[in-house]
């Protein structure tokens, strides 16, 4: 039975183009209080544009009624559960939105005299210095602008490490379990990468890494606790081994949730990793970012760090230093996403020690209660024990012809996002489930309600699971014919239609 | 569901030996492992195809799959007709959704390959494992 | 909860573990504190990092007004608190703005197509030329002197690595803008593209037609990047680009002392599937109706892993919304009358800096920022000055090139008065 939601009235909306008219406008600003200019002889009579072509003509009120009458149409953590796994869609706190926006935070500008921006330089410190102890780690860059960025710039770090020594070194090992974006960052590093086949408790297999492990072998990329939720037990020993033969053990920290004030990942053996802090540290994906991705390092990483650094002078404050010969240069223009981390250090300083102990505690809590409540109906690939989420497979459901993905869609009409689909690769047909701590009993036990009874359904009513959702205002999407047939930006009917006979 | 005058790789390539050319594509158990086919990438004619080498990609909504050519040897022929209608591979894999045609350069690459029966085994073979 | 699963703590979540890895002691993070105070620190930390003051800063961080609407559109927490679209049934929201993100950023751009955003502007730039190397199966990039110096430094990082050479092409020194001369002779046949940036680093508008026809002669590619959007309000978009990367923090985000900005990369028709990041396309659902949903994954990592385009997974979606309000407020006329006013401001401040003996370097059209030259010492106590009076002048170039001793690039917006620009430039009497 749905228990969470009923259905309600939604509002059509057209394309803004389509609800543009010459001549509306939403927009005001001052009178020129210099003089005008003619804009020909200052830019050059070829280098102005005549119009733009296409863009919209809106009143302000159709441009609040568009975007708001839009908003509707999606799911979100302020609806309830997102229990997206490996994606930790914990609740975004308004005060990290009301502290961002403070003027001399937003409006600081990065090349203002250090002496004006102690301020900003003083948040990018506290925070780096919060991160180090979080992680166990000796030093913080804030760079890097998201998670897939802060891998390019750890493995950069670690290629430069390894120069240093002498040897670059070829290959980056990767376990089967891992991220797409693992790979990908080794392969963007100039790194060929090998996968490494997980145990069949899901976990990194020592002897497998033990013959794997040779003298071309740059680095380690693990997650921990890995994709299917389990804290890799033998990760001090693997780190060990890699040392041994030279090579780094760089840790994804997409998982860190379920770490953050029980374990560190400089006391397990890790050199180098980053933090997702759209994840772990609560500022918000804002339907696919901005997010920060920040790398912690042991300290003979540090000197490699994206430039510059800040730095603490004792008596005169705070200063960027550029002086960093060994640094891997730049990953990005200026200091990094500030606005993100000044959210994340809010989300710290509400916490202190001990909250975010609890935190994590609960999100263990919280998935480990799902898993208990979902374990009788549905495949559980892996039996150790889970930490903040937990991964089911689609077996039994399969018998009826029923895929994860359309236990997924159902659960839309049962009002909850769905989980991860599909990922990771290593189970087939995976249900990847990661409530985090955000969520208390109530919408948990809505959720286990939910999934059992669509576990009913799937041997009840198979088809009606196959054709869901059937309760939203936009229907299963049909994404063959968008591959096939790629349309990614509006063109006025009119001209379409014209064109089309020369396009054929 | 396997034509007996095609021959097979284990990649699940199909082979059409014609005097000294052979057309190449993918076989209905491979479109059906992918799914809806939404584009194809193929050589240029006057390119070179290697044995067990890619030579092209073929990708649905979520995969993209490689294609190994079965045999080496210089393209003479690229079916045009996938590059606004790559479904055809998924309505007509063995004849209308070819690939690429090859001259043959080495036709003992020809003895490695399965038979229809031999394919059909194998294909059953894998997906109980 | 902790009963039902059958702990009696929930130290035992975490008993597992093994002893080498947990910790004992809490963090040496201090207690939790509460709204009010966490509030009375960032506003400690805001007062002091200059606010209240004027700013004649650009330099690839604009101050522009932005509109009050934009953020009660971008604080709704469905658009707010929620994740990638990869669930189009309940995201057809997001999904429709990057659909009209998409659309806004080619018909600035005078491109064909645009993808749903990049980090930044200076991360766009090396996957502008990563993707161009794809394209051409060519590996030199000739990157114009004029390009923000920051940007080519993430060039370098992102390239060297990969064994991508990198050139530096020389400006005219007269006019500030890319020596044709030299290009031509730095162009090979084994050259993937030119980058170049237009308005450039000095806020010179590029001959971006002219090298066009060079670089395709040699079968290079053009990119051209942008640091300023709105200067596209008027000036003409490099419709002869084959690549352009740019960033659109000017629309709706305030500097934030360098980020989260929003990068685009917008390109022609024909190299769709070479372009890096996410992309939203149109089609219809079950019932026929239009929806939108993430389209080509392919050529991203979490399907084709090592083989992507790019390790990009993020893009700047709440950013990217922001400045889609930006322009559906500003539309096709506002925007061309907020870049006459720019235009109209920067002149003034040419003039005001003039008179005091501080004049323009470069001879060619500038958008809204120009380098201008005295002595160093003149620059420096002039700017102190307004300092204390409240104004943050201009930038100086000596920090990125020792050539540049002596040069300020100053910028001015619709942002700055005249009474401001009078005050600044009596700093320099």
């Amino acid at each position: 039975m749905i228990k969470k939601v009923r259905s309600h009235i939604v509002q059509n909306e057209p394309l803004l183009f389509e609800r543009s008219s010459p001549g509306k406008k939403a927009y005001q600003l001052p009178e020129l209080d210099v003089p005008e200019v003619n804009l020909a002889s200052e830019l050059g009579e070829e280098n102005v544009r005549a119009e733009i072509p296409g863009f919209p003509e809106v009143s302000e009120v159709e441009v609040i009624r568009h975007f708001t009458r839009l908003s509707t149409w999606n799911y979100a953590i302020d609806l309830g559960l997102y229990p997206l796994g490996s994606c930790t869609m914990k609740y975004n706190p308004r005060v990290n939105e009301h502290v961002a926006r403070l003027e001399g935070l937003a409006w600081a500008h990065p090349y203002q005299p250090e002496e004006l921006s102690q301020g900003v330089l003083r948040v990018m410190w506290d925070l780096e210095s919060f991160l180090c102890e979080i992680c166990g780690m000796d030093a913080v860059t804030l760079q890097p602008a998201a998670g897939a960025h802060g891998e390019l710039t750890g493995i950069l770090a670690v290629r430069s490490y390894l120069e240093s020594q002498g040897d670059a070194r070829k290959v980056i090992l990767a376990p089967d379990s891992a991220h797409g974006t693992n790979p990908a960052t080794a392969q963007m590093c100039g790194y060929e990468v090998r996968e490494i086949p997980s145990n069949e408790r899901g976990l990194i297999d020592l002897e497998v890494l033990d013959k794997a492990v040779d003298d071309s072998v740059a680095a380690l990329m693990v997650t921990n606790p890995n994709t299917v939720g389990i804290f890799e037990e033998d990760i001090s020993k693997a780190a060990d081994l890699l040392h041994a033969r030279g090579a780094q053990l760089y840790m994804d920290g997409a998982n860190m949730n379920a770490l953050v004030g029980w374990a560190r990942p400089g006391d397990f053996g890790v050199d180098v990793m980053h933090l997702n802090l759209h994840k772990t540290f609560s500022t918000p994906h804002g339907g696919g970012g901005p997010g920060a991705g920040p790398v912690a390092v042991k300290a003979h990483l540090e000197p490699f760090l994206p430039k510059p650094r800040v730095v603490d002078t004792g008596g005169n404050g705070y200063k960027l230093d550029y002086d960093r010969p060994q640094s891997i240069g730049r990953v990005r223009a200026f200091y990094g996403n500030f606005g993100v981390l000044v959210r994340a250090l809010s989300y710290i300083l509400a916490h202190g020690g001990e909250g975010l102990r609890n935190a994590t505690a609960d999100a263990v809590l919280n998935a480990n209660y799902i898993r208990q409540g979902l374990a009788d109906r549905y495949h559980l690939p892996y039996q150790g024990r889970s930490m903040h989420e937990v991964v089911f497979s689609d077996q039994k459901q399969t018998k009826q012809g029923i895929k994860t993905g359309d236990i997924a869609k159902r659960l839309i009409d049962y009002g909850f996002h769905p989980y991860t689909v599909s990922f990771p690769l290593i189970v087939h047909g995976a249900l990847m489930i990661e409530p985090t701590e955000t969520e208390g009993k109530g919408e948990l036990d809505l959720f286990i309600d939910a999934m059992r009874s669509i576990a009913d359904e799937v041997e009840s009513a198979p088809e009606m699971v196959k054709n869901a959702p059937h309760s939203t205002r936009t229907r299963r999407v049909n994404e063959t014919l968008a591959a096939r047939n790629p349309i990614v930006r509006w063109e006025p009917a009119v001209e379409a239609e014209a064109e089309k006979p020369a396009a054929d | 569901m396997y034509p007996k005058e095609l021959l097979y790789t284990k990649e699940h390539e199909w082979v059409k030996v014609d005097g000294d050319t052979a057309k190449i594509g993918i076989t209905s158990h491979a479109q059906d492992q992918l799914g809806d086919i939404v584009f194809v990438e193929l050589p240029k004619v006057g390119d070179k195809a290697h044995a067990t080498q890619s030579f092209g990609t073929v990708e649905s909504v979520k995969a993209v799959s490689d294609i190994y050519a079965p045999v080496s040897g210089d393209i003479v022929a690229i079916n045009e007709d996938l590059i606004d209608a790559p479904e055809k591979i998924n309505e007509d894999p063995h004849v209308g959704g070819w690939l690429i045609s090859v001259k043959i350069s080495d036709k003992t690459e020809l003895d490695t390959l399965m038979t229809a029966d031999d394919y059909a085994a194998y294909v059953s073979a894998e997906s109980e494992s | 909860m902790l009963a039902a699963l059958g702990f009696s703590s929930v130290d035992e979540l975490f008993q597992h573990l093994p002893q080498s890895a947990r910790i004992e002691n809490p963090l040496a993070i201090p207690a939790g504190r509460s709204e009010y105070e966490i509030i009375e620190y960032f506003r400690a930390r805001a007062r002091e990092s200059g606010e209240g003051y004027a700013c004649f800063l650009g330099a690839g961080a604009y101050r522009h007004f932005r509109p009050v609407v934009v953020d009660s559109i971008v604080t709704r927490g469905e658009f707010l608190t929620s994740y990638t679209p990869y669930q189009p049934e309940i995201s057809q929201g997001i999904l429709t703005t990057i659909f009209e993100f998409q659309t806004m950023v080619a018909q600035l751009t005078g491109m064909d197509i645009a993808n749903a955003s990049m980090y930044d502007g200076s991360s766009a730039t090396p996957e502008a030329a990563m993707m161009a190397v794809r394209i051409t199966r060519r590996e030199k990039i000739l990157a114009a002197r004029t390009v923000h110096p920051e940007y080519r430094e993430v060039m370098d990082a992102y390239l060297e690595r990969q064994g991508l050479p990198v050139e530096t092409v020389a400006f005219d020194e007269k006019t500030g803008r890319v020596d044709m001369e030299a290009l031509e002779k730095q162009l090979d046949d084994k050259t993937a593209a030119v980058l170049i940036q237009s308005p450039n680093f000095f806020g010179v508008i590029e001959q971006s037609k002219q090298i066009a026809e060079l670089a395709h002669k040699h079968g290079a590619l053009l990119i051209v990047m942008f640091t300023e959007a709105v200067a596209m309000g008027l000036v003409e978009p490099p419709s002869d680009a084959d690549i352009v990367a740019g960033e659109l923090q000017s629309f709706a985000h305030p500097p934030s002392y360098g980020g989260p900005y929003c990068g685009v990369l917008a390109t022609r028709k024909e190299y769709i599937r070479q372009i890096p990041g996410r992309l939203a396309g149109q089609s219809v659902d079950q019932d026929g109706e239009r929806a939108f949903c993430l389209t080509l994954s392919t050529r991203e990592q979490h399907i084709r892993r090592a083989k992507a385009t790019s390790n990009i997974c993020t893009n700047q979606a709440l950013v990217a919304l922001m400045a889609t309000v930006f322009m559906s407020i500003y539309g096709k006329e506002g925007l061309r009358e907020l870049a006459a006013q720019n235009v109209a401001k920067s002149r003034y401040l040419e003039r005001s800096l003039a008179d005091k003996g501080v004049e323009r370097v470069f001879s060619a059209p500038y958008f809204n920022e120009l380098v201008v030259r005295a002595s160093s010492s003149k620059l420096e106590s002039g700017n102190a000055k307004a300092l204390d009076d409240k104004i943050v002048g201009g930038l100086d170039l000596g920090r990125f090139n020792p050539d540049w001793q002596g040069w300020m690039l100053v910028c001015a917006t619709e942002m700055n008065t005249r009474e401001e620009i009078e005050r600044y430039a009596a700093a320099f009497s």
